[in-house]
């Protein structure tokens, strides 16, 4: 079958796939790669569960074709953790009990770890702000925020 | 076998603790697997064709130009689904929603499905099927729909259904009344907006077993309407729940999983059908749309003589009993001599309408609450304290019947009296609002098996699907009556192959009757434990106790006997009578009813009619909270959804009968930036009937939103709110026909 | 004899009671007698009725026991979310 050939970097190791034009990097991710970590909850850009980030910037796989990521570097989830050793911010989302059902949690913990890139003190509006491409139906954001802020803490500690 | 399950007050060790969920990891490094994170081999893509129309008869469907399609392996219409229902009219509206048999009822009902080999040729097929429909006329409000020479959706009237529900003489009662307050309210329709969009693998084989994968609220009770559909023996498809991301009443209710299962069964090879964010929106979920008159009558000192209330809620296609709850909750929370409350359930041309979080209950809440507010206000008197003085307590006559025992409803409004929320300044252009809500709660079928490790671990596997952290606090539970630390539990959600029956995780039960079942479960462990511990001692099993997590040995003539610890037991149990377990098969019975009080503070633009949240409390009856931060939770949560739904959520049908809306886009459920940080205070007044006095605690936090945030808005801009959601455009004409009147 | 109260509904479809006497000890006692006596009832009890005793709602377990001075009140059965 004939299909794009493409190189990318995937959480810092070497990938190379196959897709069709049409197909979206968070088809690819999930149906062709396995890494299913990214979640479909819209397609249309509207509900950030597909958050990754690319080349340093956050976006919705739903939104970037699988051709796209030729030559780029991209961080999904699944690379977010060092081995056993989580992330302060998956931590802090545990310890809060920021998830519920937690299907959009690592969209949630992709858009936070750009936010911190970007703003390592955030204010609870700058953080609201920044995470307002995100949806979440069953926490109420409160436990969410609370997370953010106290990994924000911890990192400027670390 | 007697479980007693009646309370007794305890000093808890794990149970109100608030220890890391054991599904924790996986969430928060991808590795969960939810309904779409599973594939089987050789499975193929499944799609599903949907009506256009909202209302239109099938005169014929032709598929022979998608089967004919390379890459096609099944095409299926109702004609692969023949009626098996044998007279049973709930199961036959679940299967024509699942697929249009003679009439299609709604933009987005299902009429043909595919499966092939990929998702391109899938929806390619689905161009491919020509459907000969002869258009209807239709009807999407609840009003209009009540019209005589409205159209009509089956042979009888839209008014499907009436229901009534009181007690006393209200006629004698308005009578009695010095001040009287009377209104109708409308609310639109919503939808629960799970995240994760409905999915399952299906697949069945060509001697009738079959595997299904799904995100459910209920696999076994799946298990049984998918069997009971296809024809099939329940205990030959075993159905596993994957993660769920999200349900609230909407995965309790088929509607892929038996098209997916046709699908399979026809193709000869798994299927995989995943719903999009369009589809949910067109084809599933929705609670009712509603219009209800409420009538409030009470004394100049602020004592209600009669309530009542008629309440229209829409249906969808098929009947439901969701007016019946409007009816039966509306004023749940009042001690009233003369109530009567009417329900008519009403048929539109909407999708069929399934629960959401504490299902009709909002409505009615709105609209009785809404009237209280504005009763207490003419009448000069403090709404909370015009609730005090009318609420109801142990003993009272509940509106919809029986006589309650000890609830939570005073104590709430007490608090929320008592509370700093309700004294702090309010700025320019802000009003303060609070209501009461009210929900059942109910048990049911249940079982868990507690198996002990070689190690002196546990696993405890459960059949109520965890939404929200209930492995969490089942494990909890299991920890508090053996004995032992938290860290020695695991809780698993066992497949319906593995475990008997379980009634699905709605109505609040989850931990309320699998936390009993465990129990249960690790009583039925401890006795023999017991026993074995007597075995090793080679002493009577009457001279063991069980203390602390440990078989300790009583009476002077043992005194040398070291206790002996689960771990010490389970070693040996090859030599004491083979692995040590615990079971537990109960009808979960007696659930606690739940009440709860949320005030907040609304900031109204009177420029632009736009609503800003400044702050938020919720004070509601858990019971007994078994893991606090999860109890506040599902309070946050819910009072969020309540939120939307108050001041934005709608589904918007055009004059064609269309969903205009269907997408996060133009439904706009909240985000993050739309809300303040959701104060919580939790009450605990024990329920008689659950050993540890739980009751549910996942539905109440929907109900007073509505009411206590258009109380707010009301208050902010002098002008009663009677349409939900206060959308900006909808505050604006109100403000502008109360210029005009 | 237990006395048992119907919801509105119900009364209408036992011709306008809404109170009625059973002799009857437990649960599935009082649905055999009812549908025997009020056959107008017996679509309900085939859809599901709940049973109030004295305030506590049991859906499903037949066995539970009436006692003579309890307050009986019977409910349609809930669907929850």
């Amino acid at each position: 079958m004939s299909g794009i050939a493409v190189s990318t970097t995937i959480n810092g190791d070497d990938v190379e796939f196959l897709c069709q034009a049409e197909e979206t990097l968070l088809d690819v991710l999930r149906d062709r790669l396995g890494l299913t970590g990214a979640k479909e909850g819209c397609g249309t850009g509207d509900c950030g569960a597909c958050s990754v980030i690319v080349d340093g910037r956050l976006v919705c796989s739903c939104l970037v074709l699988g051709a796209e990521a030729e030559g780029r570097s991209i961080e999904t989830i699944e690379g977010m953790a060092d081995g056993e050793k989580l992330h302060p911010l998956q931590e802090k989302f545990l310890e809060h009990a920021a998830l519920q059902c937690g299907v959009c949690t690592p969209g949630f913990l992709m858009a936070a770890k750009d936010l911190l890139t970007r703003n390592p003190d955030p204010t609870e509006e700058e953080i609201r702000f920044a995470l307002a491409g995100n949806l979440c139906r069953c926490t109420g954001y409160d436990k969410i925020v609370r997370a953010v802020q106290d990994a924000a803490t911890v990192m400027k500690g670390a | 076998m007697g479980f007693d399950q009646s309370y007794s007050a305890r000093k808890f060790k794990s149970v109100g603790t608030r220890p890391l969920r054991p599904d924790g990891v996986d969430k928060v490094t991808g590795r969960a697997r939810y309904g779409a994170d599973f594939n089987m081999p050789g499975q193929l893509v499944g799609r599903v064709l949907r009506s256009p129309h909202a209302h239109a008869r099938i005169r014929g469907i032709d598929t022979s130009k998608a089967e004919a399609l390379k890459g096609v392996k099944a095409v299926i219409t109702a004609a692969d689904l023949p009626d098996h229902t044998e007279g049973d009219s709930e199961l036959y509206n679940i299967l024509d929603n699942c697929m249009a048999r003679s009439k299609a009822f709604y933009d987005g009902h299902a009429v043909a499905a595919v499966a092939a080999v990929d998702a391109a040729t899938a929806r390619k097929a689905l161009k491919l099927i020509e459907v000969d429909y002869e258009v209807l006329p239709h009807v999407t409000d609840v009003d209009e729909a009540m019209k005589p020479g409205a159209p009509q959706l089956h042979e009888s009237s839209n008014m499907a259904n009436r229901s009534e529900y009181g007690h006393g003489d209200v006629d004698a009662g308005f009578n009695q009344a010095e001040v009287i307050v009377e209104r109708t309210y409308k609310t639109e329709q919503t939808h629960q907006g799970y995240i994760e969009p409905h999915a399952c693998v299906a697949s069945v084989n060509g001697d009738g077993t079959g595997d299904l994968w799904v995100c459910t609220q209920g696999h076994f009770v799946y298990r049984q309407v998918c069997a009971s559909l296809l024809g099939m023996d329940v205990s030959k498809l075993r159905v596993t729940s994957s993660e769920i991301g999200g349900g609230f009443g909407g995965k309790t209710h088929v509607w892929a999983e038996p098209v997916a299962l046709a699908l399979s069964r026809k193709a000869g090879r798994p299927v995989k059908l995943v719903m999009t964010r369009d589809e949910v929106f067109r084809a599933s979920g929705p609670t009712s749309a509603t219009s209800i008159d409420v009538k409030i009558g009470a004394t100049r000192e602020g004592k209600i003589t009669a309530a009542s209330a008629t309440l229209r809620y829409t249906c969808g296609p098929y009947v439901g009993m969701w007016a019946e709850l409007g009816a039966m909750t509306a004023f749940a929370p009042y001690d009233l001599e003369n109530v009567k409350t009417v329900g008519f359930e009403v048929l539109v041309n909407r999708p069929k309408v399934a629960a959401y979080r504490a299902p009709s209950a909002p409505m009615a809440a709105f609209a009785v609450e809404s009237a209280v507010d504005e009763l207490a206000r003419k009448i000069g008197m403090d709404p909370v304290e015009f609730r005090i003085a009318n609420v109801a307590s142990e003993g009272t006559k509940s509106s919809y019947g029986p006589v309650y025992g000890p609830i939570g409803i005073g104590p709430t409004l007490e608090a929320v009296r008592d509370h700093p929320h309700m004294k702090a300044p309010l700025g320019e252009n802000q009003g303060r609002g609070m209501a009461c809500g009210f929900w059942f709660n109910f048990g049911g079928q249940t079982c868990t098996d507690l198996n002990i490790g070689a190690d002196g671990t546990v696993t405890i596997a459960v059949g109520t699907v965890d939404v929200g952290g209930s492995r969490a606090s089942l494990s909890l539970v299991a920890a508090e009556e053996l004995g032992i630390p938290y860290e020695q539990v695991k809780a698993v959600v066992a497949d319906t192959s593995t475990l008997g029956y379980n009634d699905m995780t709605d109505g609040s039960r989850g931990t309320f009757s699998s936390s009993m079942a465990t129990i249960s479960a690790a009583r039925n462990a401890i006795t023999v434990m017991r026993e074995r511990a007597a075995q090793m001692w080679d002493i009577p099993v009457g001279d063991v106790v069980w203390e602390e997590g440990h078989a300790k040995a009583k009476g002077e003539k043992h005194g040398n006997l070291p206790p002996l610890s689960v771990k010490e037991i389970a070693e040996k149990a090859g030599n004491t009578g083979g692995p040590i377990a615990g079971h537990s098969e109960i009808v979960a019975d007696g659930a606690g009813v739940s009440f709860a009080t949320h005030i907040c503070d609304i900031e109204v633009d009177p420029q632009t009619g736009a609503t800003r949240v400044v702050r938020y409390t919720v004070v509601q009856d858990a019971g007994k909270a078994v893991h606090p931060t999860y109890v506040e939770g599902q309070y946050q949560g819910g009072a969020a959804q309540g939120i939307g739904w108050a001041l934005n959520e709608e589904y918007i049908y055009g004059k064609d009968g269309r969903l205009q809306n269907p997408g996060f886009l133009d439904y706009r459920i909240p985000v993050c930036s739309d809300l303040p940080m959701i104060d919580t205070q939790i009450l605990e007044i024990p329920n008689p009937n659950h050993p540890y006095g739980i009751r549910g605690v996942g539905e109440t936090s929907i109900v007073p939103p509505l009411a206590a945030i258009a109380n707010a808005v009301s208050n902010a801009v002098g002008v009663r709110m009677t349409h939900i959601p206060m959308s900006p455009p909808r505050i604006l004409a109100s403000l502008e026909a109360e210029k005009g009147a | 004899m237990v006395e048992v109260t119907l919801w509105g509904t119900l009364g209408a479809a036992a011709g306008g009671k809404d109170k009625l006497e059973v002799e009857a000890k437990d649960i599935r006692e009082l649905f055999r007698k009812l549908a025997e006596q009020y056959p107008g009832l017996e679509p309900y009890i085939e859809q599901g009725i709940a049973v109030a005793i004295d305030g506590v709602i049991y859906r499903d377990t037949w066995s539970k026991e009436l006692p003579q001075d309890a307050e009986i009140f019977l409910l349609p059965r809930l669907a929850g979310g």
